[in-house]
């Protein structure tokens, strides 16, 4: 009983570090720009299928920078060619621009890619392999995204907090004329945290690609998770993203233990929508600072 | 004036439409080519395409070209049905090849009967063609035939305690179905029973409910990417009894995807995926062979039991038009309903009135997974 239990631990630790490492994506762009970008999930699909692609003839780990490399410079490119230009857009406006950009990424990996399923291969053992904690199993996979998990979210919360880069990044999200005023070159900042989200994307899509598989069509089915784990945690926070992932990915799996497992992603959908109608501020966002915002 | 004028051009149009539809046939096809089961739709696309190309420089059929309109659905039934309402009434098609998936095809069985409009689907649940509907045909074979063949196989190993996993499409449910209807007559007890999503990413949790169930054996009944996963997951959490697919594995990219993890994984399945072992006198070894052979050096990709299906549909089609020797609707599906002794790639169809499908639980091969390839059971 005791070694069930934490098997469905496990199993709710890795739904939540998969949703957690998209989840973070999306508070960098929401920290510069106060949007949800909704092309986070295409991010997530370009650096795993980049990837697999460059690690036909690269190492592991050259193929994995790569990738990372190639989709923030795509990140970029997308910023600049449909949201530098704009002048004082709309949120919902801002939000319908990345929602077309998700499906035109996605026609465009079907085009390059095809509709096959690939992944990397196991970065430690392979598909069968797992570390044994008291018969309690866990597959080495799901410690390395925990670990990447854990360095994006400290990296970045540094970043955040203590480099001017950071600094500036969030002046452009809490007022951008204010921002402006004092001389920061918001547009550049807009471009950067596109050029940001789109490598952190893409190596969430590498580490957890071969545990969820690679496809044209992965993205937007990631999306909608880390997008819940991003709104439960409140918005722009990477740390709070992370705890509502495991939240989410326990609450998950123990419904699996006592229900049928077809409700699972009912129950993460109505947290959601409870969340939304109760609390939009986020589990650990601040009430009064959300208030505040302008949607 | 205007209406004079489109009631004449009404009247020309009446004159010139028989005598243009006389010159070839329109055969329509709604296939999943991208979305979801892209991995069904997409080879059966290129494989109609193939074979249309194919015949139409050979003259086409009984003389006509043959114009071959392909409508991607994605998988959804509501496109399903829209494009099956297009094709029939605006386009006019002789014939509809598809929906890929048994979801798509269900949504428009009345649709093509109603309209009698002659339907080969290559989806495979068997509701399509059982209740029989006048119109409706299927090449892939029935899925009760496949959970046949597993129980079959499960008897002969005694194994009787089962976990049961299928995903929540068309194809998930008719197979859970077919599982649960035919279970307690060989002897088979039903521990976990369990649904998932099509689009999971993981599924260790639903794994280790089956796990706790004590099973001997895990049937695992999916089309999609998705299965792969539970294969992974199971072994992963240290799970060690057989694991039975459905016909839905038959798809070198899942052994692929799931790697070590697929080693000894049992499945019925079409002996496509075997034909190159296939013993040289075998009915279907020649068609097969052929099939594989032209399909991978047209398209440098490996060929699937998926596209065999979309063969065996427009295979079937064009015997059913050349034995009617017509291009009549009515006689063309009589001609079909009565085929007999077709070779195909899923098997020998034999069709007649009650038998929509034309296949039975012989169609079948029970094959396995050593070394990354698909290989015949050692019985």
């Amino acid at each position: 009983m005791l070694e069930l239990f934490f098997q469905y631990l496990v199993a709710g630790l890795t739904y939540g570090t998969i949703y957690a490492i998209v989840g973070i994506g999306f508070n960098i762009i929401y920290n510069t720009t106060g949007i949800i970008n909704f092309a986070q999930g295409e991010f997530v699909m370009l650096g795993g299928m980049t990837a697999v692609t460059l690690y036909a003839f690269l190492p592991l780990p050259l193929a994995i920078l790569g990738a990372v490399l190639i989709t923030m410079a795509v990140g970029g490119l997308i910023e600049m060619v449909f949201i530098r230009w704009l002048v004082k857009p709309s949120v919902l406006r801002m939000i319908i621009i990345t929602i077309g950009i998700s499906i035109l990424v996605r026609e465009a990996a079907l085009m390059l890619w095809g509709e096959g399923i690939r992944s990397l291969p196991y970065f430690t053992g392979n598909e069968i392999s797992s570390l044994s904690f008291g018969g309690v199993r866990v597959s080495p996979q799901v410690l390395w995204s925990l670990g990447v998990c854990a360095i994006v979210v400290v990296l970045l919360n540094l970043f955040f907090k203590f480099t001017m880069l950071g600094r500036e990044m969030r002046a452009c999200a809490a007022n951008r004329d204010a921002a402006t005023l004092c001389g920061i070159p918001t547009r550049n900042m807009v471009t950067l945290s596109f050029v940001l989200s789109a490598g952190i994307g893409a190596l969430a899509g590498c580490v957890v690609s071969p545990i969820t598989q690679t496809q044209y069509a992965i993205g937007s089915g990631l999306a909608i998770k880390g997008f819940t784990v991003a709104i439960l945690g409140g918005l722009g926070n990477s740390m709070a993203a992370v705890a509502a992932g495991f939240i989410l990915g326990i609450l998950e799996s123990f419904s699996i233990w006592v229900m049928p497992t077809a409700y699972k992603d009912a129950i993460s959908i109505s947290l959601l929508l409870a969340m939304l109608f109760l609390r939009p501020s986020g589990l650990f966002g601040n009430r009064e600072a959300f208030k505040l915002k302008d949607f | 004036m205007f209406s004079r004028l489109a009631a004449a051009l009404t009247i020309v149009a009446a004159f010139i439409a028989p005598a243009m539809a006389a010159d070839t046939i329109k055969v329509g096809a709604i296939l999943a080519v991208t979305g979801p089961a892209s991995f069904l739709g997409a080879p059966e696309a290129r494989t109609l395409e193939m074979l249309v190309a194919d015949i139409n420089a050979k003259g086409g059929v009984g003389g006509k070209k043959i114009e071959l309109i392909i409508k991607d659905s994605q998988a959804s039934p509501e496109k399903a049905i829209s494009f099956a309402k297009q094709l029939i009434e605006e386009e006019k098609v002789f014939a509809i090849i598809g929906p890929s998936t048994s979801g798509e095809t269900m949504a428009i069985k009345n649709i093509a009967e109603e309209s009698k409009t002659i339907l080969l689907s290559c989806a495979a649940a068997e509701a399509i063609v059982n209740p029989v509907a006048k119109y409706v045909f299927k090449t892939p074979q029935k899925d009760s035939d496949a959970v046949i063949k597993i129980f079959q196989e499960m008897q002969k190993r005694k194994l009787s305690r089962v976990g049961v996993l299928s995903s929540n499409t068309g194809f998930g449910n008719a197979g859970k179905g077919q599982i649960e209807k035919l279970a307690p007559a060989y002897g088979i007890m039903i521990l976990a029973n369990e649904v998932y999503d099509k689009a999971a990413t993981d599924l260790t949790a639903e794994v280790t409910k089956v796990k706790a169930a004590n099973v001997q054996a895990i049937i695992n009944w999916s089309i999609e990417p998705a299965q792969a996963i539970v294969i992974k997951n199971a072994r992963q959490i240290g799970i060690t009894a057989p694991i039975f697919q459905s016909h839905g594995f038959g798809n070198i990219q899942y052994v692929k995807a799931a790697g070590a993890a697929a080693e000894g994984v049992i499945f019925p399945a079409g002996r496509l995926l075997v034909a190159d072992v296939l013993p040289m006198n075998h009915p279907q070894k020649a068609v097969l062979v052929k099939y594989t052979k032209d399909y991978e050096s047209k398209y440098k990709d490996e060929a699937s039991t998926f596209g065999g299906h979309a063969y065996d549909a427009f295979l079937i089609l064009v015997k059913g038009i050349e034995k009617a020797n017509s291009t009549d609707k009515e006689a063309v599906r009589t001609a079909i309903e009565n085929l007999k002794d077709v070779v195909g790639t899923g098997g020998v169809f034999y069709f007649s009135p009650s038998d929509h499908n034309g296949l039975n639980v012989d169609a079948f091969e029970m094959l396995t997974v050593k070394n990354g390839k698909f290989v015949v059971l050692d019985q």
